[in-house]
């Protein structure tokens, strides 16, 4: 049991400086590995520039403060529906937990907001002519063939590790990435940091190798 | 399921005022996710390739993001018209969670907002991250309790700011930040075809 003490954080600040030295270092010699496995840029990129669309996720940043009083994030609706299906499940399990006796599973704000964000996902898709209605990305099954159960037993996990550690961060790319950082956030540009080298440090063997 | 809507009471104006704020939430939702899809950060390969430094979509996005939603609620906080939303700095939880949230990212390839963008584009296998992601969530409410009292305490700084790490004023930090992230876009722009 480690106390709030300060002298308990140079004992994992030291660690955690390895760790991320060493992340650093991999990914820097990868980067330089030549023998890259597949080429991004050969598969569809975005039908709007990224300066449109990145300036009107700024906009649209004024507008929720503004009118609704929120930061824009993703990363709480997934761990609302685990709420829910946990009162389902296991209700005075669900409702011993300490994340859920902080922050009660509720439709709010936030849940709305990412179930609107599929349908808008899908006006964009549609109207743009982009609906893409496959199980397998093309630069997945490129690289690791045409096994859906492959890309769910590496996509679950996946998504089991990127909710803790929002979850542990406090916020996802969105939380985090655009809104914690827009305000100028310490813990934010801290968390956007590590998810990119986080992201780079995995990504770059998993398609290198 | 509807809890917010029960537990506002049945004063009417109150039971309005929390329709209005989910319609307000949808709304805005549907613009995020619509923004997303045509930014391309609803495909696999736009991700995957920002994470294997090859397509600098995302960065571009987020950055752009970054530079004008600062400027805009920073005036508005400014002339206290809004709110901030400042998520408490502890070094550890943002180091640690940063570092296995990019780790699923990569495995997933997509984050939990493009998810339900691709999703809606069609992009079944989003599915099986967002099961993952609904998981994990339980796994960590598991654990939240030994969290709070052990790698939450890790250098916890509380709310902090950039701006109060520099004890520069605000408004001034606010203008160099932003030129020094027009200008890390600018590099990005020579250096990258997409």
């Amino acid at each position: 049991m480690r106390t709030n003490m300060p002298s308990s954080v140079p004992m994992i600040s030291r660690p955690a400086a390895l760790l991320i030295g060493s992340l650093v270092l991999l990914f820097t010699c990868a980067a330089t590995d030549a023998g890259a496995g597949v080429d991004a840029l050969d598969y569809p990129g975005p039908a709007w520039s990224p300066y449109i669309v990145g300036a009107g996720i700024g906009v649209l940043s004024w507008l929720t403060f503004y009118f609704s009083d929120k930061p824009i994030g993703a990363s709480s609706f997934y761990a609302q529906l685990a709420g829910f299906l946990g009162k389902r499940i296991a209700p005075r399990r669900t409702a011993s937990l300490t994340y859920f006796k902080d922050k009660p599973p509720k439709v709010g704000w936030g849940f709305v907001f990412v179930v609107a964000t599929i349908v808008g996902g899908a006006i964009a898709a549609l109207t743009g002519g982009e609906f893409a209605n496959e199980w397998l990305p093309p630069i997945w099954e490129a690289r690791f063939g045409d096994s859906i159960a492959l890309r769910a037993a590496i996509a679950f996990p996946g998504g089991m590790l990127m909710a803790f550690g929002a979850r542990l961060a406090g916020g996802c790319t969105s939380g985090h990435g655009i809104s914690g950082t827009l305000q100028l956030n310490v813990a934010s540009w801290i968390a956007v940091i590590c998810f990119f080298i986080g992201g780079v440090a995995v990504a770059l063997p998993l398609y290198n190798l | 399921m509807f809890d917010t809507l029960k537990s506002a009471t049945t004063n009417r104006k109150s039971v309005e005022t929390a329709t209005s704020k989910l319609i307000a939430g949808a709304i805005f939702g549907l613009v995020f996710g619509f923004l997303l899809q045509k930014g391309g950060v609803g495909k696999y390969n736009v991700l995957i390739g920002q994470l294997l430094l090859q397509d600098w979509t995302v960065v571009k996005i987020m950055l752009t993001a970054i530079i004008v939603g600062m400027i805009g609620v920073s005036t508005l906080h400014h002339f206290d018209k809004v709110n901030l939303h400042v998520k408490p700095t502890r070094i550890g939880a943002n180091i640690i969670g940063g570092l296995l949230f990019g780790a699923g990212f990569a495995l997933v390839g997509y984050c939990p907002g493009t998810a339900a963008a691709a999703l809606g584009q069609g992009s079944w296998d989003a599915l099986f991250g967002m099961a993952g992601l609904i998981a994990g969530s339980w796994m960590f409410a598991e654990l939240s309790g030994w969290t709070k009292r052990t790698v939450e305490t890790w250098g916890d700084f509380g709310k902090l700011r950039l701006p109060d790490l520099l004890s520069v004023p605000r408004g001034v930090f606010v203008v160099c930040f932003a030129g020094v992230l027009i200008l890390f876009l600018v590099v990005v722009q020579q250096f990258t075809t997409r």
